[in-house]
């Protein structure tokens, strides 16, 4: 325990049993007792399902990495998925839609980075706010009706296939590969370590921790735009409470994957994990038909064990 | 230095004068809004309309005054609303399969009082931070009542039981009574026993708090233990007054609560803020909320207008206090 204390930058290896372990425990008491779980194409399911929650739990990881958190990203989510579906549909451009959602998308992680750095209110109250705005905004822009009747070459996006991988998953991957390289490769991803662990430094190093901050705030909100048009892609439509809630299993994922949220040190492949095993729960639980009201909850269960086992790690 | 050092020794009660301040700009603010709808609006200040207004603020303050308690230790509730909906669809049950209103009321205060017990013992004896463990237990709770009701609506409730939430005496609602009251108790309760006093010790410096023997984690306990008894006193009066439960009702009630108590000037940062302000914030909230429903705004605003009232509430308490300092 104490040698641990020593080491500076903890080996990720040491943290691949938690979550490693509460994945490979998942995947094999749901073979046990869920019908076709195992089967290729339940699987491949599970993934294609997990694309979107990725695409937010990636950025919330880097959230979560400067003692942040953002609550909004499901209900901007929700607001990009509309406006994906309403300008696609106005303009029968799915590029155009995709540009909607990223800008509004953007413009609140912008507004949430601001209202942190700037203002200096606290993480989870400022994305409350802002997370009641955006839900609002979705009621207003929709008048509380789905938006239907969108593009083909929106709807396309989900079931089509490159190279025999579905398009989601490559999209995924895709952003896999770019938010480890920002965070391990680059400059800014080492800002972004020392956001949480010392701010200070940056500060002493001419660096503006403000503007990072607004950065990291902002790459979540423009995350959340182009989850918004997978999710208008696999609703085929665009509902004002598509998205509602999502933020929790991204969180649910962050805190599984082992990111701690007092020590500002994260980890991508973990979250990746996490996703996995959020999708898993899910997916097994709808197989043995429990419903998604039991999901929701054990989801929140497996997030209190999750950040109760992180405050015992950090106190070890 | 004198001071300073006059801070340091002065009994709590000060806290109180500089309260007094907050607390009238506040009733201020209230009074302009009432003014701007008075002239906006011709139903504002019917008898009717006030009335409804102070019935809805009650059932806000019924809510906001046990979350109160939770930010003045630092912490937060976000569980509040899911908790309200869960304690009203089981006391709705005791009350459908025993008919008696008053087992009913227990229940629902009971299940009230145990989830927020939970997310003391999540904060203290697991050492989550509080804003998350209640998440959690938002998304528990709201999973369980989903599944409990599994899509069912309750309807009809005896009409005693109607009353408390619909009835009135001397020409009042019996909610803004129960308001009343709760509001004494609450005021007594945080300004004039010990217990609410180190509860502001708590929050103003919990390191503090703990050097001088009070015992921390059991007036945490307590915090967030009452403010799940008054989700669950909440949850009575909205059975009562809908006459219906449904699995949705409390989705809209937390971010609204948030708002009550922070508008009332209680800081988030912990030791600062009163009951009193509490439900100044609530009624400010209430009066915004009726007069944009007067003046035929949608409901669909009332979401987005809550979350700027709520950042615009903490920004302009960090800006004061910092002023102050």
């Amino acid at each position: 325990m104490r040698e641990a204390a020593v080491v500076s930058q903890p080996n990720p290896l040491q943290r691949i049993p938690g979550v490693a372990i509460v994945l490979v425990l998942l995947v094999a008491l749901f073979s046990a007792i869920a019908p076709g779980f195992l089967s290729v194409a339940n699987l491949s399911n599970v993934l294609v399902q997990s694309t979107i929650l990725t695409m937010l739990a990636l950025p919330m990881t880097l959230i979560i990495m400067t003692e942040g958190l953002d609550l909004s990203m499901g209900a901007v989510l929700t607001l990009t998925s509309l406006c994906v579906a309403i300008v696609s549909l106005a303009t029968k451009s799915m590029l155009l839609g995709l540009g909607a959602g990223l800008l509004v998308g953007t413009a609140f992680g912008v507004a949430n980075g601001w209202l942190v750095a700037i203002l200096g209110i606290p993480p989870f109250v400022a994305t409350l706010g802002t997370l009641g705005m955006a839900q609002g905004l979705s009621l207003i822009v929709s008048d509380g009706q789905s938006v239907v009747g969108i593009p083909h070459s929106v709807r396309d996006i989900y079931s089509a296939t490159l190279l025999g991988i579905p398009v989601p998953i490559v999209m995924a991957l895709v952003t896999y590969a770019a938010f480890h390289g920002l965070l391990y490769h680059t400059r800014f991803g080492t800002y972004i370590f020392a956001l949480g662990g010392n701010r200070e430094a940056l500060r002493y190093a001419g660096l503006s921790p403000n503007k990072l901050l607004i950065a990291v705030y902002a790459i979540g909100g423009a995350m959340a735009g182009i989850a918004g048009l997978l999710m208008t892609a696999r609703m085929n439509s665009g509902h004002p409470t598509a998205g509602l809630g999502l933020e929790f299993d991204a969180i649910a994922a962050v805190a599984v994957g082992g990111t701690s949220f007092e020590r500002g040190n994260g980890w991508l492949l973990g979250t990746l994990l996490g996703v996995l095993s959020v999708g898993v729960l899910r997916n097994g639980l709808n197989l043995i038909s429990l419903p998604s009201s039991v999901q929701v909850a054990s989801v929140g269960v497996l997030v209190i064990v999750a950040l109760f086992l992180d405050g015992l790690r950090s106190r070890a | 230095m004198t001071d300073i050092a006059k801070d340091a020794i002065a009994p709590p009660r000060s806290f109180l004068s500089q309260d007094a301040i907050q607390v009238f700009y506040r009733l201020l603010a209230a009074f302009l809004i009432c003014a701007v709808l008075a002239v906006l609006s011709d139903s504002f200040l019917s008898l009717g309309n006030i009335l409804n207004v102070l019935r809805q603020a009650s059932l806000t303050f019924f809510i906001a005054s046990g979350l109160t308690l939770v930010v003045l230790t630092a912490g937060l509730d976000l569980s509040v609303g899911a908790n309200v909906a869960l304690s009203a669809c089981i006391a709705g049950t005791v009350i459908h399969k025993t008919g008696s209103p008053a087992l009913g009321i227990l229940t629902g205060l009971a299940c009230g009082g145990i989830v927020g017990l939970l997310n003391g013992i999540m904060v203290t004896a697991l050492r989550i931070p509080s804003f998350i463990a209640t998440y959690g237990m938002l998304w528990v709770l709201n999973g369980l009542t989903y599944w409990y009701m599994a899509g069912e609506t309750l309807h009809g409730f005896p009409a005693g039981f109607r009353q408390i939430g619909s009835g009135y005496l001397f020409g009042l609602p019996i909610p803004v009574y129960l308001l009343l009251v709760f509001l004494g108790i609450g005021t007594l309760f945080a300004q004039r026993t010990i217990w609410g006093q180190e509860i502001y010790a708590i929050g103003a410096n919990p390191v503090a708090a703990r050097l001088s023997g009070i015992p921390v984690a059991r007036r945490l306990l307590l915090v967030y233990a009452v403010s799940g008894t008054m989700a669950g006193l909440a949850s009575i009066i909205f059975l009562s007054r809908l006459n219906s439960a449904e699995a949705d009702i409390g989705e809209s009630l937390t971010l609204p609560a948030i708002a009550a108590v922070l508008i009332g000037g209680t800081s988030l940062f912990g030791g600062v803020g009163t009951v009193f302000g509490t439900f100044i914030g609530a009624l400010i909230l209430t009066l915004v909320l009726n007069g944009m429903n007067l003046l035929s705004v949608s409901a669909n605003w009332q979401p987005l207008v809550t979350g700027i009232i709520v950042i615009l509430a903490v920004w302009l308490d960090m800006k004061t206090r910092r002023r102050a300092q």
